[in-house]
């Protein structure tokens, strides 16, 4: 863990513990205020003389939040989303990364390559024509289309990503497979999956916040039937520009953020970790 | 797609060059031992990425350019009016705008001041926690991954709130007032840089951290011991270290600084009072879907496509230059 640990002289270290402490501080409290926000009584939300805590917690906001519209379906929408996404974008990089990891072929670094460019595809900019592809087959309006292009933008950044921990697997645990019998998908699945499944965890991250976040293709793709929605256009039932109702614009953001936070907690260590072994190579 | 190609040419075609470069501790042979050519297996293995990036990022990077030498308004959409070609006079059109210029600057400028933001704050405090003990590093850790985890359009409101002219603890605690921070262009764009710093910092922070920490302790310490200042060994011998660490994060940063679209979007209102505060993605979104204008939403996507794209080549040559394998 503190591999690297720098001689620094006692003051010093007091004034690092003291910034990082303060820093800690600053950096969250914007998530402390969103959730005193949440539940503050409405009163006192709308005070001008705001202070950094309430007497009188309350949890009508959040009723007004699961009262509003269908909250609670905006919620499974975008777990089915993230989720699928998740599953599928992590299955298909661990097979691409296997390809360009393990086999020499032709072509190969031309496809890294193209991995590496297709990342900086800005997807924003093909909304334009993935709605024109998504009203061709039938699909606005419709989960699928938030999870089909999100697939293919989370793919390069996960084969890029899980390439690293891919590699660190021993050429010599194949070769020993293969001596003993085991076929190559045995190997692919019983073996290989086992083992670069930390990297896995790593890669969903990224692409269940990106897709979690998503605003623009919810936004543009789902028009008319808003059942089909997802979480940031709920958020924005609450969000009026000109009078935001903030209690309840807090605690739809709560809502929405403690999953997300409960899933960043639980795999902390191996995103650390694995941010690490994505990079070291 | 065309383009992609011709991008990879260049690199695949100074490949043999690159060996001489090469020490022999990462040659192939020796990291990996002989690999199975596999026929067609890797294809195999290959073809649902191919198939889902080909038909949902590759054909509609294709497309996007199609329309976008097109004529193609509401009328063409409904069918209304027959679609016409148009050539470059959707690229002509833009590029004779004023809007579109200060839009493509304040996108520039923008961007390039969130990366630096973004790559400062995060440098600073992965430094900061490989020199504090372990209860000061959790709590920083934690609240990172906090600001990580939130998503955007929450990030956003919730910024928004804190700064918000009559309910916002900021102003109170910097006396501002009810200075609005979102009716300056300025104080519009400060306040979502801020946010987006927030937002970001987190990734390049515990990426480094990660980078630090694979560092031998006792490179740090035998710097240390010959007297190297803390500046001197962050510039001599951690930043030369981290240096891959630190082009991913830059490269990455980057790319998201650059197609920033919810947080403009939600904490603007749409681009700012009278469009002050657009960006390349904003402004083609409201061009296309606000005024139906797709051909010119899609040329605005082309420019940043290109624009994008030039940046990778950029990267892609460091990679090159420093001899890294793909």
């Amino acid at each position: 863990m503190s591999r690297v640990r720098l001689p620094v002289r006692r003051p010093w270290r007091l004034a690092a513990e003291v910034t990082a402490l303060l820093a800690a501080g600053v950096v969250a409290f914007p998530l402390y205020w969103m959730l005193l926000g949440a539940f503050r009584p409405a009163g006192e939300i709308e005070s001008t003389e705001p202070r950094p805590w309430t007497a009188s917690p309350t949890l009508d906001s959040f009723r007004r939040v699961f009262e509003q519209q269908e909250f609670g379906r905006y919620f499974v929408n975008s777990l089915l989303v993230a989720g699928s996404v998740v599953l599928a974008s992590a299955l298909i990089a661990f097979l691409a990364a296997t390809a360009v990891t393990r086999f020499r072929f032709r072509f190969r670094t031309t496809l890294l390559i193209m991995f590496l460019v297709a990342q900086m595809v800005p997807v924003e900019a093909l909304t334009i024509p993935l709605f024109f592809l998504m009203r061709d087959f039938g699909l606005l309006n419709a989960l699928g289309s938030l999870i089909l292009p999100h697939i293919a933008f989370s793919l390069p950044f996960a084969i890029w990503m899980l390439r690293g921990f891919v590699r660190a697997v021993p050429e010599s645990l194949e070769e020993a497979a293969y001596l003993d019998g085991a076929s190559r998908a045995r190997f692919l699945w019983q073996i290989l999956f086992p083992l670069v499944l930390p990297g896995l965890v790593a890669t969903s991250v990224f692409s269940f916040i990106s897709t979690w976040n998503d605003f623009l293709f919810a936004k543009s793709f789902i028009i008319s039937d808003t059942s089909q929605s997802t979480l940031p256009m709920a958020l924005l039932v609450f969000y009026k520009p000109d009078e935001p109702d903030w209690g309840g614009v807090m605690a739809a953001s709560t809502v929405m953020t403690v999953p997300v936070l409960v899933f960043f907690v639980l795999v902390q260590r191996r995103l650390v970790s694995g941010l690490g072994g994505a990079v070291k190579d | 797609m065309r383009r992609t190609t011709d991008v990879a040419l260049p690199v695949k075609r100074s490949a043999p060059a690159a060996p001489a470069r090469r020490t022999p501790a990462t040659t192939p042979s020796r990291r990996t031992g002989p690999r199975p050519r596999g026929g067609w297996t890797p294809w195999l293995y290959l073809a649902p990425a191919l198939a889902v990036l080909g038909a949902l990022l590759v054909y509609p990077v294709y497309q996007l350019g199609l329309i976008s030498f097109l004529e193609y308004t509401q009328a063409q959409v409904s069918g209304g009016e027959p679609t016409r070609f148009r050539g470059l006079d959707n690229y002509t059109d833009l590029f004779a705008d004023d809007q579109f210029w200060q839009v493509l600057l304040a996108t520039v400028g923008f961007a390039a001041a969130c990366v630096l933001g973004t790559l400062a704050v995060g440098c600073a405090l992965a430094v900061l926690l490989t020199r504090v003990r372990a209860l000061p590093r959790l709590a920083l850790l934690l609240a990172a991954l906090g600001a990580w985890a939130t998503p955007t359009i929450t990030g956003s409101t919730v910024w928004l709130f804190l700064f918000d002219p009559d309910f916002g603890p900021v102003n109170r605690l910097l006396g501002l007032g009810d200075f609005s921070w979102t009716y300056g262009r300025y104080s519009a764009f400060l306040l979502v840089l801020l946010e987006v710093v927030w937002c970001s910092f987190p990734f390049v922070m515990i990426t480094v951290y990660a980078g630090i920490r694979a560092i031998p302790g006792e490179v740090l310490e035998a710097a240390a011991l010959d007297g190297a200042s803390q500046w001197r060994i962050w510039r001599s011998v951690l930043a030369p270290m981290l240096r891959p660490i630190l082009g991913i994060v830059t490269v990455q940063s980057v790319i998201w600084d650059f197609k920033v679209f919810t947080q403009i979007y939600v904490m603007t209102g749409g681009g700012g009072i009278a469009g002050q505060n657009l960006v390349l993605n904003v402004y083609a979104y409201q061009k296309a879907f606000a005024s139906s204008q797709y051909s010119l939403g899609s040329a605005i996507g082309v420019v940043m496509l290109l624009l994008l794209l030039a940046v990778t080549l950029g990267y892609l040559r460091l990679l090159r230059r420093q001899g890294e394998e793909l």
